[in-house]
């Protein structure tokens, strides 16, 4: 039936579409989890616009991919492919949010996420390819692409995992600030998601679960540093953390 | 904007989401009920006496189309009209239902296979997504195959009734309609699944058309009463 050989076209044309995005899904996520180590390392180097400035860089080479994201959406539905981008867009919201963290000690929202990946591209009438150029015409392409509010959602709640590391790591480092700051801007976010409960999808309800566990790591060394803080020299504070058998022969030797 | 905000105004979108899905799913149950109607009612073709009525079900079946087309229309207001594939898993299984059993009406009109066009004109929807609330290619693929499945009992059924001739038409059909699907390179999802079962379908009916070739029967058309 020559109906089905159009049938085998058709269908032919959408997996090969939703392959060319999972591919740039990856590469968004390997390069945003790359980010996410490099913006790590700021705790133990005294080079922190360095390290901030290649983040942006790299950020910019993943908004890139985003943008190759946006441009193989034209003209289709977004949801109709959204589970092959939806980790790579997750991920990227982990790492922008990360780094938007380290910056500005602030959340960032949605909308300021989604301000950067509208991409405009001014084509001068140069390129003898275009099939519809005037002479002497200056083309705009925009592609933009919208992250969800779920996927936006799941990419805090792994934040807020990223900085639980943060803060052992800080506090290990003899920054003994941070973890209270953290603290306190974790409980919003946990707040936050406490809020929204069940009403959103069950993927958000799941990573609830972690969140609590990383804001209690995060609490409990609040905790340690208040009651032991003082006593112990900056430079051993990273034994304290450490192991817990540690923490269990100072208290005799403490007493 | 704090935290807080932030977090308000995301619950907001989230809980505008499950009502739409709320009132997307009571929609989708009044056209689960059609579908059964519809079902039930051209079940009855596998059946000695049904043979006899098939015309007057098919038109019965068009009757009960019609408050499919009514609650379709109404489901398409139900959601913002760009936003078809996010919600899309609501009414998938039940418009796959619906292709099996228009597929199945106009074979039983006809003989022939209805188009996905026919299909869209029947229900009162799209073929084209950019026109609006379209069906799907591979919900139309799967519907087909679960009409396939339906044709293998048919075939089985008519012997019993006495109609010869008919497993004979409904094995030509079915052939073609195997080396058609066997021209699509399909992923390991669903619809793959369902195709499997397709070969099941065509075996069936060969045995069929076997069993009546070896014992004659085929030659006895006439005297069987073919009926069409």
């Amino acid at each position: 039936m020559i109906s089905f050989k159009s049938f085998q076209l058709e269908l032919d044309t959408r997996h090969d579409k939703y392959e060319r995005l999972v591919k740039l899904s990856r590469d968004i996520t390997i390069e945003s989890k790359r980010t996410i180590f490099l913006l790590h390392r700021i705790t133990s180097s005294p080079n922190r616009e360095e390290i901030l400035n290649e983040s942006e860089v790299k950020l910019d080479a993943v908004r890139q991919k985003i943008k190759q994201v946006a441009q193989e959406l034209t003209g289709e539905d977004m949801y109709q492919f959204h589970r092959a981008i939806s980790p790579g867009l997750q991920e990227y919201v982990e790492a922008v949010s990360f780094q938007y963290f380290i910056k500005t000690h602030s959340l960032i929202s949605a909308e300021e996420i989604n301000k950067q990946l509208v991409f405009t591209l001014e084509e001068k009438e140069e390129t003898t390819n275009t099939p519809s150029s005037n002479s002497h015409d200056k083309q705009q392409h925009t592609w933009s692409l919208k992250v969800t509010p779920v996927d936006y959602l799941l990419g805090v709640a792994d934040l807020t995992g990223e900085l639980m590391r943060l803060c052992i790591s800080s506090v290990g480092n003899g920054d003994i600030d941070t973890p209270f700051e953290l603290s306190q801007f974790l409980r919003q976010i946990y707040d936050g998601f406490t809020y929204i409960g069940n009403t959103g999808p069950y993927e958000v309800s799941k990573k609830l679960y972690t969140l609590k566990q990383s804001l209690a790591k995060v609490e409990n060394a609040c905790y340690t540093l208040k009651v032991r803080g003082s006593e112990i020299p900056k430079h051993m504070l990273a034994d304290v953390f450490s192991t817990k058998a540690d923490m269990m022969d100072r208290e005799e030797g403490l007493s | 904007m704090s935290v807080s905000e932030m977090f308000i105004a995301l619950q907001g979108s989230l809980s505008v989401d499950q009502d739409v899905r709320e009132e997307i799913r009571k929609v989708v149950q009044t056209l689960e009920q059609t579908a059964r109607e519809i079902l039930t009612l051209l079940q009855g073709v596998h059946q000695g006496a049904g043979f006899q009525d098939i015309p007057k079900k098919c038109q019965k079946a068009r009757e009960h189309f019609g408050s499919v087309k009514t609650q379709l229309a109404s489901l398409k207001t139900k959601f913002p009209a760009d936003q078809y594939y996010r919600f899309h898993e609501h009414w998938r299984f039940v418009l796959q239902r619906l292709v099996f059993l228009a597929a199945f009406v106009v074979y039983l009109e006809t003989e022939t296979l209805v188009t996905r066009e026919a299909v869209a004109e029947i229900l009162g929807i799209e073929a084209d997504r950019e026109k609006g609330f379209h069906l799907d290619i591979e919900d139309y693929l799967s519907g087909i195959l679960t009409f396939a499945s339906e044709l293998s009992r048919l075939a089985v059924n008519s012997v019993t009734a006495g109609d010869y001739s008919r497993p004979l038409r409904i094995s030509t059909f079915i052939n073609e309609l195997d080396s058609g699907f066997r021209l699509l390179n399909l992923k390991n999802d669903s619809l793959r699944k369902r195709y499997d079962g397709l070969k099941y379908d065509v075996k069936k009916i060969e045995e069929v058309v076997y069993d009546l070739s070896i014992r004659g029967l085929n030659k006895e058309t006439s005297s069987a009463g073919g009926e069409k």
